[in-house]
């Protein structure tokens, strides 16, 4: 017998960690005497207020829908795939070398060839650390931190030695020829008589994050595979029992996770800033595991805390710009919505499993 | 590469190692007692900022060191709620700790000082200056050792000297003590701790607080000795790398020191050489950025013999009821 009707767990219980992080965080705001009901206000409206908001909101949102599946799918294998920034960094290579070196006649096809090497680069660099956990018991979230380090070390390494055009100073590959542009919301949206701003960045990757939140959900609660995975995760005595290969289904689960990880490279590589540049990231495959959290790993959670932290993301961007209130004050939700949410997740649940039981036996 | 070139990269092998050996052994504490920390960087980092601040408010670095602790015991007590209490997942408890202190030092550091996000520059007795040890000025002369012993080993600061004897301590403890032996049985059978009527929490609390004693001490050590002031994600990973000693050297207080000064020293060939020449071959300076890091994951693998963790590590213990 359950201990809490289903409803309390997925959706109270994310709901009251929530609470608890945004309590917190208007604290914090307090504390460094600002209005926090006016920075609301103002974040709402610099996100969601305009189709500009909307953009680069759900801009972030298409980069943090890629990390967080691939934190999600991992988790359901049992696997705490902390590596994300790296593999959507080596990602960035892929989508770069693609665009680069083929002269390619239309976007479409660009797209699908883009989104392809930048899965197979990111799921490359997550095949190590998975081997390393499935054959020799290496641990994953050690292995995965070491190897966000040597990507940047990579990355690095190519963007200033190799990548670099001649006689540029920045550590950045050259322009994408024209013919790789791809179609913003504000191109898509048009012809159908939808105005939507011109100059934000959100494009139609957008469509492609939202259909791996679609094939991430098939897959997991719709195939063997996922049945395997998922029992994996649940109890990997019990899967071997079962019949079902750990090596095997590690391997798998971790290199479609890198791979969604690295196809976030299309939304902001591709299809933002139109080059590689150092740093092209900026920390969204950390941001991933705070969406996984919130989402509790499932696809359509994934997808609604995506846009919840594209908000927070724009929204931060915009306090920064009209208030004191550094860009960090993200950093610090983010830092509260993981720890209510993962870490301190039975302060919520063991008073609540507690009511719920109380309310049970009152009605025996 | 002249005598006086190799002394002056061993000194700055030895600076720079101090902040990774005290991190090291802070996590050697709570990963030995079965708590798994990867909130290392940030207990340093948070340490870093309220040390300069403070040290920067009052001018006396030690107000500083003491305001360093404290924060990043305040921190270590957040990852022993979560983590020993709660029972929550210890990994997902450090990322969150990392993020808070990224956030945290940024956030006051602009409402208090307004200097976007760093503390002013430490002067006079805001920093921890040169300790000279006993005659090091008139045996300079002596060829060979003299350098050594003036150069090399006298003129740090004091934190270097305690971290340094934070080894044979830690050792000691660890392996001579009482609360030693039950801080190790802990992380590798809290059962049987706890069936021997001693507490599990009790040991596990005591292990997180010596971690974010150490962190801190790291952390004041970055911002007020090494540097002069605290700029924003200034311990740039240090945890980290801390963190990959530790299992680099498998868990264990002497090694963890060699683990430290290698990868010092890494950072210090970085640091002097951007690129280095090596018989034609040119080895690029990202390539240093990245062996500490391919180091441990080659030991990690178990190709140069297996790196085994603490056995209870990373698992809250339920007791049985």
């Amino acid at each position: 017998m359950d201990k809490m009707p289903k409803w309390a767990d997925v959706v109270l219980i994310p709901l009251i960690s929530l609470f608890l992080a945004a309590l917190l965080s208007a604290l914090v705001i307090l504390g460094i005497g600002e209005d926090p009901v006016a920075a609301v206000k103002l974040m709402v409206d610099g996100a969601l207020g305009s189709t500009y908001g909307w953009g680069y909101t759900l801009y972030y949102a298409t980069n943090f829908m890629f990390t967080g599946l691939a934190v999600a799918i991992a988790a359901h294998a049992g696997l705490f795939n902390i590596g994300g920034e790296g593999q959507a960094m080596l990602g960035g290579l892929g989508v770069a070398l693609v665009c680069l070196l083929i002269p390619w006649p239309h976007w479409t096809l660009a797209l699908v060839f883009a989104a392809l090497g930048a899965g197979l680069f990111g799921a490359a660099w997550a095949a190590i650390p998975a081997y390393l956990q499935a054959k020799r018991g290496s641990h994953i979230v050690i292995t995965t931190i070491m190897f966000n380090f040597i990507a940047a070390a990579v990355l690095n390494y190519v963007l200033v030695n190799l990548l670099r055009p001649e006689g540029s100073m920045d550590p950045a590959t050259e322009r994408f020829p024209e013919a790789v542009h791809l179609p913003s919301l504000h191109e898509l949206l048009a012809p159908i008589g939808i105005e939507f701003s011109k100059s934000a960045p959100a494009n139609v990757s957008l469509l492609v994050a939202v259909g791996a939140c679609l094939f991430v959900w098939l897959l997991i609660w719709r195939t063997p595979l996922g049945y395997e995975i998922r029992s994996l995760g649940k109890s990997e005595p019990g899967a071997r029992y079962a019949g079902i290969s750990s090596v095997r289904t590690i391997m798998i689960a971790m290199l479609i996770s890198g791979a969604l990880a690295g196809m976030m490279a299309v939304n902001n590589v591709m299809g933002e800033a139109e080059r590689l540049v150092l740093n092209a990231t900026e920390g969204a495959g950390f941001i991933g595991i705070a969406v996984a959290l919130m989402g509790r790993n499932h696809p359509f959670g994934v997808f609604l805390a995506a846009i919840l932290f594209g908000f927070l993301y724009q929204g931060g961007a915009e306090l920064a710009l009209w208030t004191s209130i550094p860009r960090e004050l993200i950093v610090v939700i983010q830092a509260l919505v993981i720890l209510f949410t993962g870490a301190l997740d039975n302060m919520v649940r063991m008073p609540l499993e507690r009511i719920f039981l109380a309310m049970r036996k009152g009605q025996n | 590469m002249d005598f006086l070139t190799i002394i002056q990269l061993l000194d700055s092998t030895v600076r720079l190692a101090t902040p990774l050996l005290l991190a090291c052994l802070a996590g050697l504490f709570s990963e030995r007692a079965g708590i798994f920390d990867i909130g290392l960087e940030g207990k340093m980092l948070m340490a870093a900022f309220f040390s300069a601040a403070v040290a920067a408010a009052t001018g006396n670095v030690w107000l500083g060191l003491l305001a360093g602790i404290g924060s990043s015991l305040l921190l270590a007590g957040l990852h022993g709620v979560a983590s020993i209490t709660f029972r929550g997942n210890q990994l997902i408890s450090g990322v969150a700790i990392n993020f808070l202190a990224a956030g945290m030092t940024v956030l006051i550091a602009q409402d208090w000082f307004q200097q976007g996000g760093r503390t002013p520059s430490l002067i006079g007795g805001g920093r921890f200056t040169p300790f000279d040890l006993p005659f090091a000025e008139s045996l300079s002369g002596v060829p060979v050792l003299g350098p050594v012993y003036s150069e090399l080993l006298s003129g740090h600061s004091i934190l270097v000297y305690i971290a340094f004897l934070a080894v044979p301590a830690t050792w000691w403890v660890l392996f001579r003590t009482r609360f030693g032996l039950r801080l190790r049985a802990v992380g590798e059978n809290p059962a049987a701790v706890d069936t021997a009527g001693v507490s599990v929490v009790g040991l596990r609390y005591a292990a997180v607080m010596i971690c974010g004693l150490l962190c801190g001490i790291a952390g004041a050590y970055l911002a007020t000795a090494l540097q002069a002031g605290f700029v924003k994600d200034m311990t740039a990973g240090r945890g980290f790398i801390a963190l990959a000693a530790l299992i680099f050297a498998k868990w264990r207080p002497w090694h963890a020191m060699g683990a430290c000064l290698l990868f010092g020293l890494l950072q210090a060939i970085a640091l002097r050489f951007q690129n280095i020449e090596l018989g034609g071959i040119t080895i690029p300076v990202q390539a240093m950025d990245a062996l500490p890091y391919v180091l441990t994951v080659v030991i990690l693998a178990g190709f140069v013999g297996k790196a085994i963790p603490p056995r209870a590590g990373g698992e809250p213990y339920v007791k049985e009821r």
